[in-house]
């Protein structure tokens, strides 16, 4: 096992190295000189040259690639064009909120989803499953933005319960109550349904048969033979899910001025703040593969049938070297 | 489900005709499929009317500014009420249709050709074509969708083409690591077995075993994935990154909404109920063809 893990932080490497790329390589279309964009309009056509010079902008493409990605792994994203504030100094301040909202949701999506999604199954067609299904497609059905939008409407704007908006000298545990709802709900919904059908799959599988005709107990044919079995799918889902939050976060940190790194990305649009953008992008990015490599290593844990095909993966490729 | 008709003899089916009936029973499925059905018809007569007058109906009703009504609460004239600038909520989500509908719809065929093959390369030759691909597809994954659509759109400037591109990017690993899985399940099957044995190619393989095997996921996926796509589209918009004002996208409506939460709860209520309307029938129709597809469902 431990080998298998070490050998999977090794394949991150050129996965990393990837993104890091796409991420570069897209940001690299962006219209605008970032010279101009540092100087302002005012500025001469020599003052301009010299910038780029500087800043090494009339370097060929892989030259400033290969900088960036020395620069960032020495922990230096640049500097915003508009604050000069040092990049991912601003980042790291900001990831711990986001972690904290996106964890937040997906805990209560699984807290929420799992057992419901297994009861939902366990007992098809009554009226828990099809009231969890109606609730699970309107959940599944509506955007953060507008779930948000909905949330302070009726808690901040008109019952006061809750705060509308993060605050720094607010409470923490209430300014999240609302975000992590919002942001949570569709992952819940999601989470459910795919319980429900990945224990439903299960169901009809001949060794669930064969658990129950050797007189297993019901309970560990539910936990051993089914659960067990679906949470392959489930895992999937929840590890692409980590994505999606941190994706979700960008309009649901914007609705509750939440400081985390989504409200980030979209402010560095809008300012067309290059480095910021380009910076924030490549740590979500960063992050999101170390979460997969995470989901992939539970992987392993739940099917020991992958580390097998990994296994002989292995060794096909140490016979064509 | 009888295999017998009304006079008892025993009639013969073939999958498609056992789905569709399978599918026909399930209410659900079929309003989502008429919700969906009256959406795409709507959008398609608001284009027409646009194409037919020229788009004198869409200035004057659409975007035309109508202060005296700013803000207006439901009523009978205006059964939505009215926005910040006084025009009609009713007709600007009626015109504002066609933004979700076709960016959902043409992302997705597009996330599912460009995956599909991808994935059933990956899933059925294995090995090292299969790491490569899922690779890249895994580098393309580990930025959000809403970001890296953001971050292309951002970088390739502001168009619905663009739009579109970036959205399909975003979607494209999703699919190929579905379809991939599913190869990867069938692919070792007897009767795929059988098939290679009597000398059939690859593709004929692909074609004719692989895919229609793999399609029950791909079409939840893809319901899904039509879902997402929408939200993006409306979530960047909200963001002031999509369709720009004064086009009625249903996100930028709500994005403009944000502004009066206080005073007129309706602009924030009925844009996002469109949504969910259009999204819950999504939903809806995908299980539905789930279910009627899916033969190991059938009870």
């Amino acid at each position: 096992m431990l080998k298998y893990i070490l050998k999977r932080i090794l394949l991150l490497i050129p996965v990393l190295i990837g993104a890091t790329f796409i991420v570069f390589s897209v940001m690299d279309m962006t219209p605008g000189d970032p010279a101009v964009a540092k100087l302002g309009v005012d500025a001469t056509a020599e003052q301009i040259e010299e910038l780029r010079e500087e800043m090494g902008l009339n370097d060929p493409f892989l030259v400033r690639y290969g900088r960036f990605v020395l620069n960032l792994v020495q922990g230096d994203l640049g500097t915003s064009y508009k604050t000069g504030l040092d990049v991912m100094q601003q980042i790291m301040q900001r990831i711990p909120y986001t972690f904290l909202l996106s964890f937040a949701a997906l805990l209560f999506a699984i807290i929420v989803g799992i057992p419901a999604g297994i009861i939902s199954a366990r007992h098809q067609y009554t009226v828990f499953d099809n009231c969890t299904m109606v609730l699970t497609l309107i959940g599944a059905s509506a955007p953060h933005f507008w779930l948000g939008l909905m949330g302070v409407i009726i808690f901040a704007v008109n019952l006061g319960w809750l705060p509308a908006a993060y605050t720094a000298s607010g409470s923490l545990a209430l300014g999240i109550i609302l975000p992590m709802l919002t942001l949570g709900m569709n992952s819940t919904a999601l989470v459910t349904r795919m319980t429900r059908s990945a224990m439903l799959d299960v169901m009809n599988q001949d060794y669930v048969d064969t658990a129950r005709a050797k007189g297993v107990s019901e309970r560990i044919v539910v936990f051993r033979h089914m659960l067990r079995n679906a949470l392959i799918p489930i895992i999937t889902v929840l590890g692409l899910q980590f994505g999606n939050l941190l994706g979700g976060a960008v309009t649901t940190e914007t609705i509750f001025a939440w400081p985390g790194i989504g409200r980030y990305i979209v402010e560095s649009i809008s300012n067309k703040d290059t480095p910021c953008v380009l910076g924030a992008v490549v740590m979500l990015a960063i992050i999101v593969t170390v979460i997969n490599l995470l989901v992939d290593i539970i992987y392993a844990f739940v099917d020991p049938r992958i580390k097998s095909q990994y296994k002989s993966m292995i060794r096909r490729a140490k016979k064509d070297v | 489900m009888s295999n017998r008709d009304k006079q008892g003899k025993f009639v013969q089916r073939s999958l498609s005709q056992q789905a569709w009936i399978q599918f026909r029973n399930n209410r659900l499925a079929i309003c989502g499929l008429v919700v969906i059905a009256l959406l795409i018809l709507v959008s398609i007569t608001t284009i027409l009317i646009d194409l037919a007058d020229g788009g004198e109906l869409y200035k004057v009703f659409v975007t035309k500014n109508n202060l005296p009504m700013k803000l207006a609460k439901p009523s009978a004239a205006h059964p939505l009420g009215c926005d910040e600038y006084g025009r009609d909520l009713l007709f600007r989500l009626l015109w504002g249709t066609r933004y979700s509908l076709f960016a959902g719809i043409c992302t997705i065929l597009a996330a599912i050709l460009i995956g599909g093959v991808f994935g059933s390369i990956a899933g059925f030759y294995g090995g090292k074509i299969d790491n490569v691909i899922m690779r890249f597809m895994d580098m393309v994954m580990t930025v959000p969708s809403l970001v890296l659509a953001m971050a292309i759109y951002a970088a390739l400037g502001s168009s619905l083409v663009n739009l579109l591109i970036a959205l399909t990017c975003s979607q494209v690993p999703q699919f190929a690591r579905i379809i991939r899985s599913s190869v990867m399940t069938v692919k070792d099957s007897e009767y795929v077995e059988a098939a290679k044995a009597v000398g059939a190619s690859d593709a004929l393989v692909i074609v004719k075993y692989i895919i229609p095997n793999a399609l029950s996921p791909v079409i939840v996926q893809g319901t899904l994935g039509v879902a997402t796509t929408i939200l993006n589209v409306a979530g960047m918009s909200f963001l002031g990154l999509g369709i720009q004002p004064p086009a009625p996208e249903w996100g930028s409506i709500l994005s403009s909404a944000r502004m009066y939460m206080r005073e007129a709860w309706h602009i924030s209520l009925f844009p996002g109920l469109a949504i969910v309307i259009c999204i819950l029938s999504l939903n809806l129709l995908g299980d539905g063809l789930r279910d009627a597809l899916d033969p190991k469902q059938k009870r």
